[in-house]
């Protein structure tokens, strides 16, 4: 299968910290991939680096996105990817909108900045899309201000502007962190009936494995900078491979279990990683022993499943 | 509160003391500010000893006698005296203004702020009014309306500039001790049991101090402009004294005859107000860890 | 919006009592009081001045006075002049134009190359661009304006011969090039000053925009470096600039009253310099009160801006 974006070996530097370790995934178009980490494993910052919004950073590797490496584009040919091509949205849609500007005109100066339309055009479309992503009564809300809608109002906002110019790919970087429980299904149900009817594939980066578990097709697992399980979801849920993945995991509180039982937790904290010379989870393993000194490869554990760990090859 | 463990909650306030001199070295113009200052100050308290010749001796014979003349480093002026050594005169007039004129604002703007804040309600009102009144003047009207009624001397006119330009540190010191009554250090410091003194002297002070130390920084230059602005119209420091601002009183003519008598004096306003904008510029770096980054 | 202008108004109207209250204290502060030009008049008698004093109304309570006084301020008589017996009022009013034309046009010059000075240093921050921009507005901060002037009056009138010394025109008028010419280094040197400060707040400003989520969302959106920087950063820095200018007016009145005396402009600043050294207080007074109301009207007014700029204000300052 041809795919939509190729990531290969990408590293994210500042300085001498390497956010983001050698990563290597795709997309294929229309799929929904999952990036699931802890905060400060790379996610976002993978995310940012695709965008080339990371300021002060050197980037490594390719990014290949429909034929072209993401990362050797100039800036010019990258603004015509941004927000049109590849789309992305944010965790907190509060701050992420522009206090001052009405929020129907922050949706129609995406059209107005990709496609050569007149200002009544755009406004017209921006009216289209603020349905399109159920904000009631959208006449009116187009000249409100952030301040005047709620959380998850500002988010539809967001995704309005996002899939205004039909991306093909949508990075949600923790769309959901920041709203009320309530309102963080109805926006996953948003984006779910949205990529399934345009074909947009989603990057949709997370901490939160219930969220990915309804949304993704397949699940790449983040630890430290590196990639160390990917499969699809079902697989990933049932059969865990890595034992980061499998402590994620566990960590999960389970109506199930006795009221009285501690929850399990990993031990250490993700500090150590990035000292680590080998396997970075290998501080914090129970079952780390004399090879995780060495980088475990990312190999195939079962079809379409991958994990970075010599124990389990 | 009642969430925070009390061993989150930092007994001590914001260190802005830790690695201040660090910061303030490391901001190059600051240091050159001191450095400056430090010469002039030189020069102007050691003028009685370092002067090469009396400020008021008047030699017609070396009327404008070019700089770098022998004996004449700066030159002279239009009745001969020795440019250098009234520049340095004047250095303890203008300097002395600056300075005594900054202490009052910190008097005047201290008492009215902290009463303000202090003992609150109608008083505070008013106070706080007062300054917004005050402030709604130019200070330069202001200035010159008294300064024209009232006898010239170095006392008058530091305390008149310091009274109308007392209006910014009123309002940091009022606005810091109303914030910092309800800070969650000063809050800690009471669960902890520390006595109130304790808590001013410790906790208060130096958390007020830091802004009002740039502000007063600040205001000592601005007093040397005001001035020697109000000496160059002659409603200020009366010649023969020398000050730098009526040095240049003549100066539109000094222009044409010999515009070194006019360049002088405006550098040495320059630099010393300069030095001490830039001293105000590092110390709220140096100060504030968080404008650092930002 | 109506109940927060309201507000906003009445905060004004109180000002403007305590200016004029301070302003009449002053007056009455003063060695001689009013009457000082005549008190230190040795040819005048004193039952010449007891005349004056009652003519004046000088010998009814303070708070009489006062009153008096404060109605002619709003209702337009503002007195006389002690010379020459015209009404303080039209002396006053027929030099604000000047004054309007080298403070309006220096607060424009200062504000296009001030705001954009600062939007480079803070986009280039911590490059020589910055660092030379910090210096050079920093001593710009410090030059004594007058000493400035005088400076700039002799390169380029006295030596170079380019531009004219002072006035506002000719004599015998002259046409619009000839007061542009006039206009343009006394315009620089009250510029120079303003655009030190609109530089340094427009960095700080920018700087903490620069770090906000909307602008990396208008990145995002693959919107232009100009859009991005002008549509979205510096509208967002649009409200604190807009209340640097008012805030920022008592320093351009004083500094235009400087500038007016080097330059010899015909405006509120040379009649007060003038009037000073005649110790003419009607006139004096007349023009501290329109200075203050200067201040008082024009931080009104950035007020009112803000809150059509930024509609959160109505909501959170009512």
């Amino acid at each position: 299968m041809t795919q939509l974006l190729e990531v290969d070996d990408l590293v994210v530097s500042f300085g001498a910290l390497r956010a983001v370790d050698g990563i290597s995934f795709a997309v294929t178009p229309g799929e929904t991939l999952g990036l699931v980490g802890e905060s400060g494993c790379g996610k976002s910052t993978t995310a940012l680096a695709l965008m080339r919004l990371l300021q002060g950073a050197t980037l490594r590797g390719a990014a290949r996105f429909a034929g072209r490496d993401l990362l050797a584009l100039d800036e010019a040919a990258m603004r015509r990817v941004r927000g049109a091509e590849i789309a992305m949205i944010f965790q907190d849609p509060g701050t992420s909108l522009h206090p001052l500007i009405p929020v129907g005109e922050q949706v129609a100066e995406v059209l107005r900045a990709h496609l050569d339309i007149p200002a009544t055009e755009a406004r017209a479309r921006a009216l289209e899309l603020f349905r399109k992503v159920g904000i009631a009564a959208p006449e009116q809300r187009l000249r409100a201000y952030p301040h005047e809608l709620s959380g998850g109002m500002c988010q539809r906002v967001m995704i309005a502007a996002a899939i205004a110019c039909g991306p093909r790919l949508l990075l949600a970087d923790e769309p959901t962190t920041a709203l009320d429980v309530t309102v963080q299904a109805q926006i996953l149900d948003l984006l779910r009936s949205i990529a399934r009817d345009s074909g947009m594939a989603v990057i949709l980066i997370t901490h939160d494995l219930g969220v990915v578990a309804g949304l993704a097709d397949r699940v790449a697992v983040m630890y430290a900078g590196r990639i160390v399980e990917a499969a699809d979801t079902r697989t990933l849920f049932a059969n865990p491979a890595h034992p980061y993945t499998r402590g994620l995991l566990g960590a999960v509180p389970q109506l199930d279990r006795g009221w009285d039982e501690d929850l399990p937790t990993i031990a250490g904290s993700v500090e150590t990683a990035l000292a680590a010379k080998g396997c970075r989870f290998a501080p914090r393993c129970n079952f780390a022993y004399a090879a995780c000194a060495e980088r475990p490869p990312l190999e195939a554990v079962g079809e379409g499943h991958v994990a970075a760990c010599w124990k389990v090859r | 509160m009642s969430d925070i463990l009390l061993e989150e909650v930092s007994i001590r306030p914001p260190s802005a003391r830790r690695g201040v001199l660090r910061r303030f070295l490391r901001h190059r113009l600051a240091v050159l500010g001191v450095v400056l200052i430090a010469l002039l100050g030189i020069g102007a308290g050691g003028a009685p000893w370092l002067a090469p010749h009396d400020p008021d001796e008047i030699a017609i014979a070396e009327r404008y006698v070019p700089p770098l003349s022998a004996d004449r480093l700066l030159g002279a002026d239009d009745l001969g005296r020795d440019v250098l050594s009234r520049l340095m005169y004047a250095g303890r007039i203008s300097l002395s203004v600056g300075i005594a004129a900054m202490l009052v604002t910190l008097v005047v703007g201290f008492a009215i702020g902290a009463f303000g804040a202090y003992l609150g309600g109608w008083i505070d009102v008013a106070l706080m009014r007062l300054t917004d009144v005050m402030l709604c003047f130019p200070s330069v009207f202001l200035l010159l309306f008294v300064a024209a009624f009232v006898t010239p001397s170095l006392g008058s006119m530091a305390l008149m500039i310091g009274l109308t330009c007392w209006m910014e540190i009123a309002r940091i010191v009022h606005a810091q001790i109303l914030a910092l009554k309800s800070a969650d250090f000063i809050a800690a410091a009471e669960l902890a049991g520390a006595p109130a003194w304790r808590i001013v002297v410790r906790q208060i002070l130096p958390n007020t101090l830091a802004p009002i130390l740039v502000a007063a920084t600040l205001n000592t230059a601005n007093a040397i402009l005001l001035e020697s602005y109000i000496s160059f119209l002659g409603y200020g420091i009366q010649p023969p004294q020398a000050s730098w601002g009526n040095m240049l009183t003549n100066a539109q003519s000094d222009f044409q005859v010999d515009a070194w008598l006019a360049v002088f004096p405006g550098l040495a306003i320059t630099l010393a107000v300069a030095s001490f904008n830039f001293i105000g510029d590092g110390l709220r770096d140096a100060l504030d860890p968080r404008v650092r980054d930002a | 919006m109506a109940r927060y202008l309201r507000n906003r108004i009445g905060q004004s109207l109180l000002l403007l009592l305590g200016v004029s209250v301070i302003g009449f204290a002053l007056m009455h502060l003063a060695p001689g009081g009013p009457l000082a030009v005549y008190t230190l008049n040795p040819t005048v008698t004193a039952q010449d001045i007891e005349r004056v004093k009652h003519q004046f109304g000088l010998d009814q309570p303070v708070y009489v006075q006062y009153v008096k006084w404060a109605f002619g301020l709003v209702t337009g008589h503002w007195g006389y002049s002690f010379f020459g017996g015209r009404p303080v009022g039209s002396i006053v009013l027929e030099r604000i134009p000047a004054t309007l034309e080298l403070m309006g046009s220096s607060l424009a010059l200062a504000l296009i190359v001030g705001v954009a000075s600062g939007i480079l240093a803070a986009v280039r921050r911590n490059t020589i661009i910055d660092y030379a921009t910090a210096t050079a507005a920093m001593l710009a901060l410090s030059l004594p304006t007058f000493w400035f002037g005088l400076l700039g009056i002799y390169v380029f009138a006295q030596t170079l011969g380019w531009l004219p010394a002072g006035g506002i025109a000719s004599t015998g008028g002259g046409g619009l090039l000839d007061r542009l010419l006039h206009l343009l280094l006394p315009m620089l040197v009250l510029a120079f000053v303003l655009v030190a400060q609109w530089s340094r707040y427009t960095r700080s400003a920018m700087l903490e925009i620069l770090t906000q989520d909307y602008m990396r969302t208008a990145r995002a959106k693959g919107l232009g470096p100009a859009r991005v920087l002008l549509g979205h950063g510096l509208r967002a820095a649009l409200v604190p600039l807009v209340t640097l200018a008012g805030l920022q007016l008592p320093l351009l009145v004083g500094g235009a009253l400087v500038t007016e005396t080097v330059f010899s402009w015909p405006g509120m600043g040379l009649l007060f310099v003038n009037a000073l050294g005649m110790r003419d207080y009607p006139v004096l007074m007349a023009i501290l009160m329109v200075g203050a109301l200067v201040v008082v009207l024009g931080n009104l007014l950035a007020d009112i801006i803000v809150a059509l700029i930024d509609p959160r204000i109505k909501l959170t300052h009512v």
